[in-house]
């Protein structure tokens, strides 16, 4: 049963960060997911430090507020300060990320949080920490509520906001002009990668946060020229490297988030090798005059 | 010579536009007829697109206003369709031809609306006009430059827009596809719509367009296209420079053209 947890957990955070990162890739943005990944420590510690316990709920909202923030920032340095977007990047997570843990180490009494575990998180704990209802019903691990609760907000999110994301990932300035604020639905997609990462560093840590992010949507994205399929194929390449990854360190003895990312990377390496249209091994499909 | 119009389809009032508080645009007035082809000439880094940016708001005004069929943008988004510069998207983007024309049925759709068969046959039908009903599903980064361009009008043409802002249309498409364009504009305007296309070309240009706004981050001339295409008004735009161009455009030409024979034999 614990495998079947662990395996579901994994599985639920690739399904979340794995269609989040299609649209990061192809806006250029991969490592702003690193950066949110990273900067919401300051926010999660405020939300504890402000009610006092490990409840979801504010959690996620001060993170989802930071996650917003640290998108703010970097646009704001990229934008008025000009500087490169990579730089800004970097000096916002960072600076955020050390606030968080200066944070951690002054309130250390009052904080049940670890460094290491947002950073690595470890999944081999899901099935320790059952929800159990009043009347002594356990119900499964707390983790997976949370994440099959996110999940079902970001499916429903690409579902409802498919066109427009689509469009305003692909050519923003068109969107635009016929009206479709691209800003909003920039900070909506940030909001729900903030919300994502949250929901996921308990378990999984930082680290796989930021390996699903981009290597399922980076190994789809060598694989098919259509968007939907795309994010179809990085979900179900981001669950085989769950199950994959869980078996591999079965056998290793060794760090189960660890091994996953190594998966999906593994994934990441075949594509390119193998993809029909751009694999290295594979001769190109001649174009056909027109 | 500037010339202003009654019932205008655009109006441009007092628009300044500024990159890091370094103007690009100054004080522009100016107003465009309704079913005119209207070209915006000027020399490099004179804020031709600059301009059509600002009058749809893509970027931020420093002072001045647009209004649009005498409303403010805001409430006319429906009947604006644009076409960006084929540069400024990533063509590697997974998405088919049809896909991208179908982009410009999604601001008529509304909000959380999935496209349905009206909008498919618009998309299609748009493709038609372009000629590159063949292509829908094809991939568009296996399309060349003239096709691209074509994808990008047949966007602009699903909306069924009343005016269009079209930048560098032109721009490095190979003869056949700018014969297109241009047949294609000229119906448009026939159906009563404006067309104000970003245009670098003089020599085409007095031959495409009835409207021509000459820039040169002031508003040099705006006015129908036998007045404003003089010698003079020209120097103005470009400074000097424009004899000397003229001049080694012609003797290039000159020369192109026996040297073409020679290599045909």
């Amino acid at each position: 049963m614990n495998a079947f947890w662990i395996i579901l957990t994994g599985s639920l955070v690739a399904t979340c960060c794995s269609l989040l990162g299609c649209y990061l890739i192809l806006r250029r943005m991969a490592m702003v997911g690193d950066a949110i990944s990273h900067a919401v420590l300051p926010g999660i510690v405020i939300a504890f430090l402000l009610t006092g316990s490990r409840d979801s709920v504010p959690m996620l909202i001060g993170a989802g507020l930071l996650g917003v923030l640290t998108t703010f920032l970097i646009e704001f340095f990229h934008r008025y300060a000009r500087v490169q977007a990579d730089a800004a990047i970097g000096v916002t997570f960072t600076w955020l990320f050390a606030i968080g843990i200066i944070l951690i180490s002054v309130f250390a009494g009052q904080v049940d949080l670890d460094q290491d575990c947002v950073l690595y998180g470890e999944i081999a704990y899901v099935p320790l920490d059952l929800w159990i209802t009043e009347s002594g019903l356990s119900m499964g691990p707390r983790t997976v509520w949370t994440l099959s609760i996110t999940t079902l907000l970001i499916i429903l999110f690409i579902v409802l906001g498919y066109k427009e994301l689509f469009l305003t990932t692909f050519d923003p300035a068109f969107a635009a002009a016929i009206g479709i604020s691209t800003s909003l639905w920039y900070y909506l997609l940030m909001t729900a990668v903030s919300l994502t990462t949250v929901a996921s560093f308990e378990s999984v840590g930082a680290i796989l946060v930021v390996a699903f992010l981009v290597a399922p949507p980076a190994t789809a994205y060598l694989l098919t020229d259509n968007f939907k399929v795309m994010l179809v194929l990085s979900v179900l390449l981001g669950i085989l490297a769950s199950v994959g990854g869980y078996y591999l360190a079965v056998w290793l003895d060794g760090s189960i988030a660890g091994a996953i990312a190594t998966v999906t990377g593994m994934e990441f390496l075949l594509a390119i090798l193998f993809s029909p249209s751009r694999g290295l091994l594979i001769r190109r499909k001649q174009l056909q005059p027109v | 010579m500037i010339l202003q119009v009654d019932n205008p389809v655009v109006e441009v009032h007092d628009l300044t536009v500024s990159y890091d508080r370094k103007p690009v645009l100054w004080g522009i007035d100016l107003t465009l007829p309704a079913g005119a082809l209207v070209g915006v000439i000027g020399p490099n880094g004179a804020g031709k697109s600059t301009l059509i940016k600002a009058m749809m708001s893509l970027l931020p005004i420093s002072s001045g206003y647009v209004r649009i069929f005498d409303q403010p943008l805001k409430q006319v988004y429906n009947r604006i369709s644009y076409v960006p510069q084929r540069e400024s998207v990533d063509w590697d983007f997974p998405a088919s031809v049809f896909d991208v024309v179908l982009m410009g049925r999604y601001g008529n759709m509304g909000l959380f609306k999935r496209p349905r068969k009206a909008d498919k046959d618009a998309a299609m039908e748009a493709l038609e006009k372009v000629g590159m009903q063949s292509f829908a599903n094809r991939q568009i980064s296996q399309l060349s430059g003239g096709q691209q361009q074509r994808v990008f009008l047949a966007r602009a043409l699903a909306q069924n827009a009343d005016i269009y802002f079209m930048d560098e249309p032109f721009a490095g498409v190979d003869i056949a596809t700018e014969t297109a364009i241009i047949q294609l504009l000229r119906q448009m305007r026939d159906q009563g719509k404006t067309v104000i296309v970003v245009h670098h070309d003089l020599q085409s240009a007095s031959e495409y367009f009835d409207w021509v706004v000459l820039l040169n981050m002031r508003l040099v001339a705006s006015g129908p296209t036998d007045k404003v295409l003089t010698q003079e008004l020209l120097e103005q735009t470009y400074g000097g420079k424009l004899t000397l161009l003229s001049k080694v455009g012609d003797l290039l030409r000159r020369q192109e053209f026996p040297a073409r024979e020679t290599k045909v034999k």
